[in-house]
């Protein structure tokens, strides 16, 4: 495996080992559609450490999904376009390489898990034939060996009797074994940074559970750096390190997954935390964000929360949006009121 | 024929249930209405589907009232004015036995007009009612006519057609109004139980059966309508397949025959006349290809305005 | 697998005899209105008795049965079907000839017409659906959605007569008066009709006439099937695999977008033959299509019905053998 590796940094000029393994700025990304101009994505940064956790946590609609798929570089384009931005993979970045080279970061270095297995996986092919075509295309393996490598991860993911099921199709598993699948193709080639799109969405809750068990064991033994998408507080809890809260395409809070919960500093972070139904306020109604979040081919001038917030005031409907404050040294929080927000209880 | 089918599959595969616009709720009137208003709306705005609906309005003027058209007589025939070319007085010319042509071409529109007609009318009622009862119903009573249907699908229509038309000999408007119809009737059965089957569990219907609604109010109040729209496409482009299958036959030798009057009989009339007056053959080929193509185009912008999925 | 293809075996077998039957009440019912179909080859002369009675009984047209309106005559349509599977007995023509035999010599042409005719559309339709689908809005797409509402709007004879006179003969013509042309493509390729010193070349332009029919949807289908398939997830996922733009388009999206499309090939070589009719009569083709026309304009309808009985077999095993195709390709069926 650790010749792999080697093989891999020599093959991308310009690495540098020491750099982060993800690190994206400023990205911006629009949709260009007959009913205008759709900005998904208006400035996005963030880092992700080796090993490292970061959970981007939104709304449906809210850019997300457009983030991962620019960094993985399967954008539809048209209409997707990335307008502007860097992201850096061990410093290199990747929307200055051409395509060829591009390609080669794709399952090597940055691979992903989409939300729903079975339709993301080809259903006219074994699973075994999706998974050895990794290691045929990337590593020129012999169609047996590669058959013997889809086996052994097969059995990494823990699916039972994988000699028998490598040669089975898709449709043919359940939905956990499905999504195992779609784990095992994506850390077939050992990969640094892997980008988990909604991986549990689809999923019984039980099976949720195990499958976010399973993804946290290999990222722990592969010291792998994980982006997980997703709209559910809950899985953020339990496995986050990291928080990016996204809303009408940007960032508006970033912190460590303990000060959020504590004390949020953005009021659509602390809405998402209070629509969440709790044990111990049983009998209190719950509340919910009011209104929906803006169409994104027209974001309200100044913060796109302000229609829907109790703190907005006058400052808050013009433009600029607000910057990201400094609200620790390790936090920031677009609100011109996240003093407030943060002491409010 | 292939394209009957395949046009049928199509459009049957776009049922417009999805919206289900026709509720006793309400408003749902209203959303009915405005169903068919946007689709008349969006279809006169239309240039292609004004054109062809322009076209078809003049053959069918032609096979209702030939004398708007002409005041010859096609029958006044004189063979010492036989394959004349055309000329302002007579603008298409004379045909082999020196008959008018123009006045041929006219008179000629109407048993192709009334053939497609009938059938299709045939068809609308019969496979719609025998669609509409086994979506309905299901059970046993959709797997014998389903069963039934596919029959009929496996013979290919020009070949059964061909049987039917030889043995019984007489071959006249009314025997091959009655081919088309035996041999077309499931595909519109077809589309219609797809449509009844897909709307039969949306919910609206469920809670109209849950307030007690009989099996006929269910039927025609609440499922039919929504099976209306793509009927409605299938018959208009079938009307051209059948203006196009009576010409075939008539080529064939086993539809209309002489001295019936039929764009058909004109084309395999003068087949062999092409090299010196290619006109003999041009004038009707280009009055049937124009009525299949307006119906067919018809069809599409029908298909496109109502359903909604395409707005 | 084993169990889909015993339960499409199963369905097989109804099918066949209904279809048989529905062949057979039609024409019963077409003797049952309209007379003895034996008097139709005397034209206006009044026929022998005793000639026109042993025609009949040779023919079997003598069953009683077939006096009464509406009977559904089961009798003879057991019979037919004991001929037809035990004995490959399918009528006789006047002159006593097996219709069998008529069918034997007539086969190789039509055969031939076929295979042209569906590679013809395979190969162009796909080819065409495929540039369409990948570039949707393109000059190619706007072509094939034009090209097939035109041609699914031209008859067949139509289309087939005009080419014959145009392609055949005018264009024909003048390569004829040009030397450096071989024998081969100008008189044997651009030809008004069938050539038995051609029997390929001659060929050709009748077949593509007969393809073009379903060229125009098997284009449409292959664009709408590739349209559909390019933005599915696992298209996405092939993408996000680092595969290479060919393999993400020839492995990921073909081999999914084509299972329709060989289906339908497989169904319209049914379609085909029913097209066969019209193409041979125009081309002059000696096959099976032109035996069915020529026996339908003389009224020979013993031959008709022979005939056309053995093609609804053939297009019936195509349907199955298309089925069971369909289930090697995709397997989501196989399972069921």
């Amino acid at each position: 495996m650790s010749t792999d590796v080697n093989v891999k940094m020599e093959a991308l000029a310009g690495v540098d080992p020491d750099a982060l393994p993800l690190q994206v700025k400023d990205l911006h990304v629009e949709f260009r559609t007959r009913n205008g101009i759709a900005r998904a994505v208006n400035g996005v940064s963030f880092d992700l450490r080796a090993g490292e956790t970061r959970a981007i946590l939104g709304e449906s609609g809210c850019g997300k999904s457009v983030t991962a798929q620019a960094i993985m570089g399967i954008l539809d384009t048209p209409p997707g376009f990335i307008t502007g931005g860097e992201i850096l993979y061990r410093g290199v970045d990747l929307l200055k390489l051409p395509e060829s080279e591009r390609r080669k970061v794709r399952a090597n270095r940055i691979a992903m898990i989409f939300q729903d297995a079975l339709s993301a996986l080809n259903p006219v092919f074994t699973v075994g034939f999706q998974l050895a075509e990794l290691f045929r295309k990337h590593r020129g393996m012999s169609r047996q060996d590669a058959k013997a490598r889809a086996v052994e991860l097969l059995d990494l993911v823990k699916i039972p009797a994988a000699k028998q099921r490598v040669n089975d199709y898709p449709h043919q598993f359940s939905g956990g074994m499905r999504q195992r699948v779609m784990i095992a193709m994506a850390l077939a080639l050992d990969p640094e940074v892997l980008i988990a799109d909604e991986p549990t969405t689809a999923l019984d809750v039980t099976v949720q559970a195990q499958i976010m068990a399973l993804l946290a064991e290999l990222q722990r033994e592969r010291n792998m750096g994980l982006v997980l998408i997703t709209h559910d507080m809950g899985v953020v809890a339990d496995v986050a390190d990291q928080i990016s809260v996204m809303y009408a395409g940007r960032v508006i809070e970033e912190a460590g997954v303990n000060d959020i919960y504590a004390s949020p500093a953005h009021p659509y972070t602390k809405g998402l935390l209070e629509s969440i139904p709790r044990l111990d306020l049983k009998g209190h109604e719950l509340s919910a964000i009011k209104g929906l979040p803006p169409m994104l081919t027209n974001i309200p001038p100044g913060c796109a929360f302000n229609p829907r917030c109790r703190y907005a005031q006058e400052v808050c409907r013009q433009d600029p949006a607000p910057p990201l404050y400094q609200v620790s040294p390790s936090r920031t929080a677009a609100c011109h009121f996240w003093k407030e927000v943060k002491g409010d209880e | 024929m292939s394209d009957l089918t395949s046009a049928g599959a199509a459009v049957g595969g776009a049922p417009v249930a999805g919206d289900g616009p026709t509720t006793d709720a309400p408003g749902g009137k209203e959303r009915s209405a405005s169903l068919w208003a946007d689709a008349r709306r969006q279809l006169l705005r239309d240039p292609v589907f004004v054109i062809a609906l322009l076209y078809i309005l003049a053959v069918g003027s032609m096979a209702a009232f030939p004398k708007l058209w002409t005041s010859q007589d096609p029958r006044a025939c004189s063979t010492d004015r036989s394959r004349v070319s055309p000329s302002w007085e007579h603008p298409f010319g004379f045909d082999v036995l020196g008959c008018d042509y123009y006045a041929h071409a006219i008179y000629g529109a109407r048993p192709s007009m009334v053939i497609a007609v009938m059938a299709t009318s045939g068809i609308v009622l019969f496979g719609g009612v025998l669609g509409l009862l086994a979506g309905y119903y299901g059970g046993w009573v959709d797997a014998v006519i389903s069963r039934v249907m596919d029959i009929f699908f496996s013979l290919p229509f020009l070949l059964g057609a061909i049987v039917f038309l030889t043995v019984i000999k007489r071959q006249n408007i009314w025997t091959i109004t009655a081919v088309l119809f035996l041999l077309a009737w499931p595909t519109i059965a077809r589309i219609i139980r797809g449509s009844v089957i897909s709307s039969k569990d949306l919910d609206y219907v469920h809670a109209a059966k849950a307030v007690g609604a009989r099996n006929s109010r269910l039927m025609f109040r609440h499922i039919l309508p929504n099976a209306i729209a793509p009927m409605l496409v299938y018959a208009t482009i079938v009307l051209g397949s059948f203006v196009a299958a009576e010409a075939t036959l008539t080529f064939l030798g086993v539809g209309l025959q002489q001295p019936a009057q039929s764009w058909g009989i004109m084309i395999s009339t003068h087949q062999v006349y092409f090299l010196d007056d290619p006109w003999l053959l041009l004038f009707p080929c280009g009055l049937l290809v124009g009525t299949v193509l307006s119906f067919i185009l018809m069809g599409d912008a029908l298909r496109d305005a109502l359903d909604p999925k395409f707005r | 697998m084993g169990r889909y293809v015993i339960r499409r075996l199963l369905q097989f077998i109804p099918t066949v005899l209904g279809t048989m039957f529905l062949l057979h009440y039609m024409t019963s019912l077409a003797i049952q209105f309209s007379g003895n179909p034996v008097r139709a080859l005397f034209g206006d002369r009044t026929p022998d008795p005793a000639l026109l009675a042993a025609i009949t009984e040779r023919l079997g047209y003598a069953d009683p049965c077939l006096d009464q309106r509406g009977n559904p005559c089961f009798g003879l349509f057991l019979d037919r079907l004991q001929n037809i599977f035990f004995h490959f007995d399918f009528g006789i023509n006047l002159r006593q000839r097996e219709v069998t035999e008529l069918v034997a010599d007539a086969i190789p042409f039509t055969l031939k017409l076929l295979v042209i005719a569906i590679v013809f559309e395979a190969v162009v339709g796909i080819a065409a659906g495929v540039l369409a689908g990948l570039r949707g809005g393109s000059f190619t797409d706007y072509m094939v959605k034009i090209s097939t509402v035109f041609v699914i709007s031209v008859p067949i004879f139509v289309l087939g007569l005009v080419v014959r006179e145009f392609v055949g003969v005018k264009f024909g013509n003048v390569l004829r008066g040009q030397d450096w042309i071989p024998d081969l493509i100008s008189v044997g390729v651009f030809t008004p009709g069938f050539k038995p010193d051609y029997p390929f070349a001659s060929l050709i332009i009748p077949g593509m006439v007969l393809g073009a029919v379903s060229l125009a949807t098997t284009a449409r289908l292959t664009r709408t099937s590739i349209m559909e398939n390019i933005r599915a997830d696992y298209v996405r996922t092939a993408k996000a695999k680092g595969l290479t733009n060919k393999r993400v388009i020839g492995v990921h999206t073909l081999r999914n977008s084509l299972i329709p499309v060989i289906t339908f090939l497989g169904v319209d070589i049914g379609a085909a033959m029913a097209g066969a009719v019209v193409t041979e009569t125009i081309f002059n083709v000696p096959g099976i299509g032109r035996l069915v026309t020529m026996s339908a304009r003389t009224g020979e309808s013993s031959v008709v019905v022979g005939v056309v009985t053995m093609l609804v077999l053939v297009v019936l095993v195509a349907n199955l053998l298309v089925d069971l195709l369909y289930a090697v390709l995709d397997p989501r069926i196989r399972y069921e």
